[in-house]
């Protein structure tokens, strides 16, 4: 979608083994797209360990899961959803070369990654607070447990594997936004110095890649997680 | 380019277009960066072999004499760790991978030349973290790092070591994306998909397994590195987890990488069997899509390491006749590539030497792999020296003979110079017999039940001859692999010059200068020719054959 526009002199972004802007740019599309596969393989490592276990384990689980906060969760997904939406308005201020809503939205998303890994600090110290952080002084109250009088006792031992997968998982995708947040702090930087031009803004586009997969990991973290069997 | 036989003595080519150690380490041109992937996986391949040669030496009495049994469980771990993270992995692949890729598709570098030279730089980081790890004292799980006891209870150096091929695994993955990249966007005009040559087959298929398998053993590190630190309970089952669980993880990824492994060679085979036959290719469609068909099926068959860990029958069944079904495509490889021959004009120059060693030795460890895809066998030998004999013959005999092979094939194109013809037969000699005799051995004792990992066998002294046998045979095999070094630097000064091509070779990489210039081409090159158009190439005068 370059604009072949009268530029006969090549743009200055060029690489010097390729052929054209086109060529440049397709390579660096593609090569995100492999690296979002290795990331899901990454993840999907997770996503299975968890779902094996969670079969295995409903009951615990679903009792382990009932004192996370879906307040919390539920903002988080909120707001993560609203910093893809700015991600993909500044990929549109970039395409049309608008430097300053560019810059604007960049910092917009900044905002709202640390917005969400505050919200992800609140949770951690609450549940650091209640000992539900896996080690020796783990402690599971029957509390949550109220729901759910028909039920067999929790299991300890799962209730503190589900925590140790909830560290894991929010862990690795708390890591990959703070990654997220570097970089887009990087590319506001160089936006404002006017690196980006309507013809040249590949590296917005793909970090703006990244930062959508990265929401998607969350979009199947929030139900996985927190959502357990709630409706009872 | 190549109008002029012998190339002019000192043309400007990437070797001397600048010098000076910052011009290397900040370099990125893949040349380069392959020869710095050669430098150091070399230097990783003797650490390797020293562990090694220190194993066959405890070995040579019934008595564990010469070290204590801790330290020869550290011994095979690091020798199996070193050899597979940092030797075997990324050999082919990022030492002639990175140097052929561009060149034989016509491109002036990889899609991603910083990455590339990302990936030398996060190799060498895990290079430095496993010799640290080593020289404070090791690990002694084996390279497998089986919880529990790898999370609950050794008190070796697990994360350390784990943080090293955790790194490490980074480099592969970043390789094998730009191989993608570059295979799909930078190929010349007229290179179409059915004109690739087989190497780059190869490397393709080997990328796909990189980027889809090698996240996954990342993540599996991380969950044994969190288990190990914080107590975590997923794979121990005194916290409720499960370590089968661990042991899927693992060769999810271990059963695929050795075919990241294997792969690359198999294309290295694919290029000198046609050169030396003087004759295409036969099915070059089959020998293709074999590669890919092996990185698929190859992914659905680990569970054939666990068929004693306690796994539910049937799944074992499933698994077994998944491991069948893989040994279809390496058998049309050994098939197509023998119809090449047939009728061929061969000649025995060092490469092809090494080619039907690696037929040889490979179609013995693929065979015996058939074996121990068998349920009723493999409970009778698993964990015994039959296992070790196999995965060497194919990890040894098959990935070493390729690599060996394809460095004495491109050699005059690497560094300009030939090496000495009749020193590179009588290496090939020496290897294949050495290592026979190392590894043959090892299947008798594995058949008549000398278990792996053990370094006292005084209860059972019947083993020692064949051990001695093996023993020496490790030793000429140890001659072999260093002569080609020595006399590889040899030739890098007192060699004859190179001839732009002088295999008389089809592939765009012979149409440049040897050594190439930094760019590959002069001007990109139009292909429209079919790949080992050997019909159409005059025979050669080779230099050596007399
Ligand atoms: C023809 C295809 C192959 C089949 C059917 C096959 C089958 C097997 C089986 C069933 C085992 C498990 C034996 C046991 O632990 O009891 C095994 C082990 C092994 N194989 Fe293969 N194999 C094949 C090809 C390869 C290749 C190409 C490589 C390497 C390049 C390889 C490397 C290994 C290694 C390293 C082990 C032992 C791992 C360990 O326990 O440390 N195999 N093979
Ligand atoms: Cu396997």
């Amino acid at each position: 979608m370059s604009h072949s526009s009268a530029a006969t002199a090549p743009n200055p972004a060029l690489r010097h083994h390729f052929a054209e802007m086109e060529q440049q740019k397709n390579a660096a599309s593609l090569g995100m797209w492999l690296f979002l596969v290795t990331e899901i393989m990454f993840f999907g490592g997770m996503f299975c360990a968890y779902l094996i276990y969670r079969l295995q384990h409903f009951n615990d689980f679903a009792a382990a899961s009932q004192s996370l906060s879906i307040k919390l969760g539920a903002t988080n997904t909120a707001v993560l959803i609203t910093s893809s939406l700015t991600v993909v308005l500044a990929v549109h201020a970039a395409r049309h070369g608008k430097r300053k809503l560019l810059v604007l939205y960049l910092l917009a998303t900044i905002v709202l990654g640390c917005t969400f890994l505050g919200v992800k600090a609140v949770e951690y110290t609450d549940k650091f607070k209640e000992h539900h952080v896996p080690g020796p002084s783990f402690n599971f109250a029957p509390e949550y447990m109220q729901g759910h009088p028909e039920q067999s006792p929790v299991d300890m031992r799962h209730a503190e594997m589900f925590f140790s997968l909830y560290f894991v998982m929010t862990g690795m995708h708390a890591l990959h936004m703070i990654i997220g947040v570097g970089l887009f702090s990087g590319l506001t930087w160089l936006a404002w110095k006017g690196r980006y031009t309507k013809d040249y803004y590949t590296p917005i586009e793909m970090a703006g890649l990244y930062w959508h997969f990265v929401d998607v990991v969350w979009i199947y973290l929030f139900p996985l997680l927190y959502l357990i069997s709630r409706h009872r | 380019m190549s109008t002029t036989a012998i190339a002019v003595a000192e043309h400007e080519n990437y070797l001397n277009k600048e010098y000076g150690i910052k011009s290397w380490l900040l370099t990125t041109d893949h040349k380069r960066i392959a020869l710095l992937y050669l430098m150091s996986i070399t230097f990783f391949f003797f650490i390797g072999g020293f562990f090694a040669l220190l194993i066959r030496l405890e070995l040579l009495t019934p008595a564990g004499d010469l070290v204590q049994a801790d330290t020869y469980n550290k011994l095979f771990t690091m020798h199996g760790m070193v050899m597979v993270f940092f030797f075997l992995i990324p050999v082919v692949p990022a030492t002639l991978g990175n140097f052929l890729v561009p060149m034989m598709i016509g491109a002036k570098d990889l899609a991603f030349p910083r990455i590339n030279l990302l990936s030398w730089y996060l190799y060498m980081i895990g290079g430095v973290l496993i010799m640290h790890c080593m020289l404070t004292g090791g690990v002694d799980t084996g390279w497998t790092f089986y919880t529990p006891y790898s999370t609950a209870f050794t008190n070796t150096k697990i994360i350390e070591a784990g943080l090293a091929a955790f790194v490490a695994g980074f480099s592969s993955i970043f390789t094998g994306l730009n191989f993608i990249v570059t295979v799909h966007r930078m190929r010349a005009p007229g290179m179409t998909w059915s004109r690739l040559p087989l190497f780059i087959w190869s490397q393709y298929a080997t990328s796909i397994i990189m980027i889809l398998g090698t996240p996954v053993i990342a993540i599996t590190i991380v969950l044994v590195a969190a288990e190990r630190l914080f107590h975590l309970g997923i794979f121990d089952p005194k916290l409720g987890g499960d370590p089968l669980l661990f042991q899927h993880l693992f060769w999810f990824y271990s059963h695929p990488a050795v075919y990241i492994m294997i792969l690359p060679s198999m294309g290295i085979i694919s290029e000198i069997i046609p050169c030396f036959s003087r004759k295409r290719i036969f099915g070059y469609k089959f020998v293709a899509l074999s590669s890919i068909g092996i990185a698929v099926l190859g992914f659905l068959v680990w569970a054939h390491h666990m068929f004693v860990a306690g796994m539910s029958v049937y799944a074992a069944l499933v698994f077994s006749f998944l491991s069948f079904l893989v040994a279809i495509p390496s058998a049309i490889k050994i098939f197509n590539w023998t119809a090449t021959m047939y009728k061929g004009s061969i000649s025995y120059q060092t490469p092809m030497l090494y080619a039907f060693g690696f037929l040889g030795l490979f179609t013995i460890g693929g065979l015996t792999g058939l074996f121990l895809a068998s349920l009723g066998i493999d409970v009778h030998v698993t964990d015994t020296y039959f296992v070790v004999a196999h995965f060497h013959y194919i990890m040894v005999g098959g990935v070493l003979m390729g690599y060996l092979g394809g460095m004495h094939f491109w050699w005059p194109k690497i560094s300009g110079r030939m090496y000495p013809e009749g020193w590179g037969r009588l290496a090939a000699l020496i290897v294949f017999i050495g290592f026979n005799l190392t590894f043959f051995p090892q299947f008798i004792l594995g058949y008549l039940g000398m278990p792996r990992r053990y370094w006292d066998y005084s209860h059972m002294p019947e083993f020692q001859i064949l051990n001695v046998l093996s023993t020496a045979g490790s030793t000429i095999l140890g001659v072999g692999y260093l002569l080609p070094m020595v006399y590889f630097l040899w030739s890098m000064r007192y060699g004859k010059l190179a001839p732009d091509n002088p295999w008389n070779a089809a592939g765009l990489e012979w149409k440049t200068s040897s050594p190439p210039t930094t760019y590959n081409f002069d001007e990109t090159p139009v292909v429209d020719f079919e790949a080992y158009d050997y019909e159409h190439i005059p025979d050669r005068e080779v230099p050596g054959e007399s």
